[in-house]
């Protein structure tokens, strides 16, 4: 699916690469042992080293270093045996060295690719790198009527930046990366993807061009979107911005933008004139990282079945559609559940259930799979009722029902209220004939030719039965009847 | 004979013997640390602290159990390691206040081996200076002088550490070494200093100059009392990432008193220009009194020295200029008030450094820039690797290089101000060393004409700190150096 923005004379094509920033999975910091938890309160994970003392040198935390190459595995990427950590220097408050630690020449991770379906289309998004470096503190304007607070909390903190080739075409199609990288990194267990809390970040870089021309314009870069939804509508709002600007006949500038979410539009920070000049330079308090093809291939060992390779399987072993399969490897959590629930079960009922009654019934209480009030193992057992036609379909979504709010066990609650469906052919047969003669009307309309009404019948023997008849039998009954008499 | 006047290795044998306590020897210093602030050695006395410290070693020592070699010792430390609850300055205005809440690993082992600080030693701000007039608690005066009436500078960046021993107002010092910060002091004020091998000494907790040079060593009044010094400050320390896990000997027993058949280069390259003949004529002597030593003498060639001094005048400035951007007086130190950020950050730093800061700021800051990045910086990188492989090249075929530690003795305090490149000439038979990592000792080899203390040096391959020693040693009892400094007759310490 092609997304093209119409300019005044021609189509323009949208240009977009993508650094995310993900905040790595480890207890304490990159080069400290200060934990990383979030929400502590200010300036209380903060060790010596964070602070940037006098005299205080970093030592690599080996768990990043794990997760990165954890990471670059599940990207496709290569992984570089030789890296170095440099330094880049700018002055901020809330940087407390002086320049943050991060990796330039040599980064730990080097070209991967990461697999998109857009609407039935694969689209294969190069990774041009991925790298470790430290993230920053937090300066506070709002607090303090004359003084800038700074939250160190932060400062130090292990980031890995996934930089994209400009191989993204839509504001869709970058919003897809995203949760594709956000989807992998939570299977891999290496980025929490916690948007709310800042573990993911991405800086988009925009250009357009003329449909017909290939070569890269200027690009904008747009700073620190926190959100999915936010990537995607500043790169629209941005491209349609550059569009606008070459059919006034103007030029874009290199330049760092801002997004306003409030306003919906993006807004210049700083030009490239005014750009750092970073002074990078190999960090001479740290070893370069030399890794062993024995360790990289310890770790390849240890990864997870990751989104694609579960969807294949759903698809080829389970016969679950690509739909539905999509939908259910998206999210670790919904892919745990899905699986947990299908074992020995039916996939394609196990699938419809999750995909419809649960979410249905979660996003009314707007609640995650994690926090289902009805665990796998529940919802299991409401399905081996329908399975062994103890209940309707239907029936199961009101026992989903009562399962939501009470702890009880489904065949429980089905003997309780007597759910049971009713197979006696005797007992529908007399709901038919009842409906029949109190609907005299319709029937006659049915046998004038209507065979919409037929489905209003059913509802009605469903109505008198309170849903417990199956709604199949129903039908043939009904038709058998009425045909007859 | 005073107490202060005293060896490390003699104060030790002493105290064992029970000739004296800490208490009183630890006394004796403070005292004459008291009489002799005109040197201007020490930024910061600590005399309750080194006294409580001596008497907790006189109580170890009576129960028999003593911590080593330095225990119950007085020294100095130079004021760039961090010392919890003592202020810590680095002779830096802009570290105005600083007391750190932890102990450098360095100082933290001397500590432990029961050493006693009994204070905090005068130096170059940063360390960066080769005569100890960058300080900004003013200049360090050498107890070295002539008749002429000048003060004396003692060398730099441990300019205080060196003359501190030198005056002996204490047996020892721990003190820093980047470019030739322990060798060149030691050399001009009299005394043994000793760089061991990068790596061998954490740098965690030491202000940090140039990460990549920077070590710390030990100034003594003896070759022994280097090495007895030495092993109470060296460790592995996993939080420095460059800490070396090699094997740590005992370097005392390094000294054998016989160096037969140990193969020593004279490096032809070190014979430059500068130089004044008197140091020459040293050096052939240092070589003759070896030679009839039983050591080997063998010319040997280092063809990248004459690089050695302007990449190390890249590669230093370079990591300083990033080292030092922490003090922008947000957390500690100095903070002058300014209308919005910047302006807080260009006033404090304005104020804080000192003019030779400034100036290797700004060298580091442009050697890093976007477009002199591989001119500068990454062709020093280059010839830093030639050189190393130079000392490779040449420690297959010697054991130990002997040169000049100076190219002249000290030099009144105010010459040599006005023009930087003069004072970089300081460090030109230092820096090699330090650039390649190596071990390094600088022994008084004997006085100048006037009756100034020159130095020689001694090189061997990186975590041969034994040889050193050994050859240390022997050169030490052949040159047999009596003189004291004129200043501890005139004052009696």
């Amino acid at each position: 699916m092609s997304y093209f923005i119409s300019g005044e004379k021609e189509d323009w094509e949208v240009v977009i690469g993508l650094e995310v920033h993900a905040q790595v999975v480890s207890d304490s910091k990159l080069f400290s042992d200060a934990s990383t938890e979030f929400g502590a309160k200010p300036n209380t994970q903060v060790s010596l080293v964070d602070s940037a003392m006098p005299g205080m040198l970093p030592v690599i935390n080996k768990v990043c270093i794990k997760q990165a190459v954890r990471t670059g595995l599940g990207l496709n990427s290569k992984i570089n045996l030789h890296s170095v950590f440099e330094r880049k220097n700018y002055f901020y408050p809330d940087l407390p060295q002086g320049y943050q630690i991060s990796q330039y020449l040599q980064p730990i991770v080097g070209e991967g690719i990461v697999t998109l379906e857009m609407s039935g289309e694969i689209r294969e998004i190069g990774v041009e790198r991925l790298h470790l470096e430290q993230d920053a503190g937090k300066s506070i304007h709002d607090q303090d009527p004359r003084n800038t607070l700074i939250d160190l909390n932060r400062a130090g903190v292990a980031l890995m930046e996934i930089v994209s080739k400009p191989d993204l075409r839509s504001p869709q199609e970058a919003g897809a990366y995203m949760r594709k990288l956000r989807a992998i990194m939570r299977y891999l267990g290496t980025c929490d993807g916690n948007m709310e809390e800042g573990s993911l970040r991405c800086d988009a870089n925009v250009s357009v061009r003329p449909k017909s021309t290939s070569e890269l314009r200027t690009r904008a870069e747009i700073k620190n979107i926190n959100s999915v939804r936010f990537v995607e509508d500043a790169i629209e709002y941005e491209a349609k911005r550059q569009v606008d600007i070459y059919d006034s006949g103007g030029t874009v500038n290199q330049e760092t933008r801002l997004y306003d979410s409030d306003k919906g539009e993006t807004r210049s920070m700083r030009s490239k004139e005014e750009a750092h000049d970073y002074r990078y330079f190999p960090d001479p308090d740290l070893l370069p990282i030399d890794l062993s093809t024995e360790f990289v291939d310890e770790i390849r060992k240890g990864l997870p079945e990751l989104p694609d390779a579960k969807k294949l399987r759903f698809v080829g072993e389970m016969g679950l559609s690509e739909g539905d399969a999509e939908i259910l490897v998206s999210e670790k959590e919904i892919a745990d559940y899905f699986e947990d629930l299908s074992v020995g079960r039916d996939p394609k009922l196990s699938a419809n259930w999750v995909i419809h009654e649960l979410f249905a019934r979660l996003k009314k209480d707007d609640l995650n799979i994690d926090n289902s009030p009805v665990k796998a193992d529940r919802l299991g057992s409401l399905l081996d009722l329908i399975e062994d036609k103890t209940i309707t379909n239907q029936i199961a979504t009101s026992v989903l029902e009562t399962m939501w709010t009470s702890a009880e066990d489904p065949v429980a609650i089905v003997e309780k209220k007597g759910l049971q469906q009713i197979t006696d052919t005797g007992q529908i047969d007399s709901a038919v004939e009842k409906v029949i003669l109190e609907n005299t009307d319709q029937v006659s309309q049915y046998k004038d030719g209507n065979e919409k009404v037929l489905g209003w019948l059913v509802g009605q023997v469903m109505k008198t039965t309170q849903g417990k008849a199956d709604a199949k039998s129903v039908n043939e009954i009904l038709r058998k009847k009425m045909d007859s008499g | 004979m005073t107490l202060t006047s005293l060896t490390i290795s003699g104060a030790r044998d002493k105290l064992q013997s029970g000739e004296f306590s800490s208490e009183e020897l630890i006394k004796e210093h403070i005292s004459t640390v008291e009489k002799c602030k005109n040197l201007n050695a020490f930024i910061t006395s600590t005399p309750e602290i080194a006294l409580d410290l001596a008497r907790k070693s006189d109580a170890r020592r009576a129960r028999g159990e003593t911590l080593g070699g330095m225990d119950g010792i007085p020294i100095g430390i130079k004021d760039l390691f961090c010392t919890e609850g003592v202020l810590t300055t680095a002779a830096s205005h802009i570290l105005d206040g600083f007391i750190p809440p932890y102990e450098s690993t360095v100082s933290g082992n001397l500590r432990s081996g029961g050493a006693v600080m009994i204070g905090k030693t005068n130096m170059d701000e940063f360390a960066m200076g080769s005569a100890n007039i960058t300080s900004h608690y003013g200049p360090v005066k050498n107890p070295w002088y002539l008749n002429d009436g000048k003060d004396r500078v003692p060398g730099g960046s441990s300019g205080g550490s060196a003359s501190a021993v030198a005056a002996n107002l204490c047996l020892g010092a721990a003190a820093s070494d980047t470019g030739g910060s322990i060798r060149q002091p030691a050399s001009f004020c009299g005394i043994v200093g000793m760089k061991p091998t990068y790596g061998r000494c954490s740098r965690w907790g030491m202000v940090a100059f140039s990460s990549s040079l920077d070590q710390a060593g030990p100034l003594t009044k003896t070759v022994r009392d280097a090495s007895i010094m030495l092993q109470s400050m060296v460790s592995h320390d996993p939080k420095d990432s460059t800490s070396s896990p090699e094997v740590i000997p005992n370097f005392e027993a390094a000294i054998t008193g016989d160096i037969r058949g140990l193969k020593v280069g004279i490096p032809e390259e070190y014979r430059i220009s500068e130089m004044s003949p008197e140091i020459d004529k040293l050096w052939s002597k240092g070589v003759e009194l070896l030679k009839s030593a039983g050591a080997e003498i063998v010319d040997v060639s280092l063809p990248h020295t004459k690089y050695a001094l302007p990449t190390y005048y890249i590669i230093a400035p370079a990591e300083a200029s990033s080292n030092l951007a922490r003090y922008d007086g947000v957390r500690y130190g100095l903070r002058v008030d300014g209308s919005d950020l910047n302006d807080m950050y260009e006033a404090t730093r304005g104020e804080g450094f000192g003019k030779e800061v400034k100036r290797r700021i700004m060298i580091g800051t442009y050697v890093l820039s976007a477009g002199y990045y591989d001119a500068y910086y990454l062709k020093a990188q280059k010839v830093r690797s030639l050189i190393i492989q130079d000392f490779n090249d040449i420690f297959d075929r010697v054991d130990v290089l002997l040169t000049p530690t100076t190219p002249f003795a000290a030099f009144p305090i105010g010459e040599k101000m006005d023009d930087p490149v003069q004072m970089y000439i300081n460090d030109i038979f230092t820096v090699p060393a330090s650039m390649a990592g190596l071990p390094s000792l600088s022994l008084p080899g004997g006085l100048s004409d006037e009756g100034l203390p020159l130095g020689l040096q001694l090189i061997t391959k990186a975590f041969d700190e034994e040889t050193l020693f050994q050859c240390g040693d022997i050169l030490e009892k052949q040159i047999n150096f009596s003189h004291q400094a004129p200043y501890i007759e005139e004052i009696g310490s």
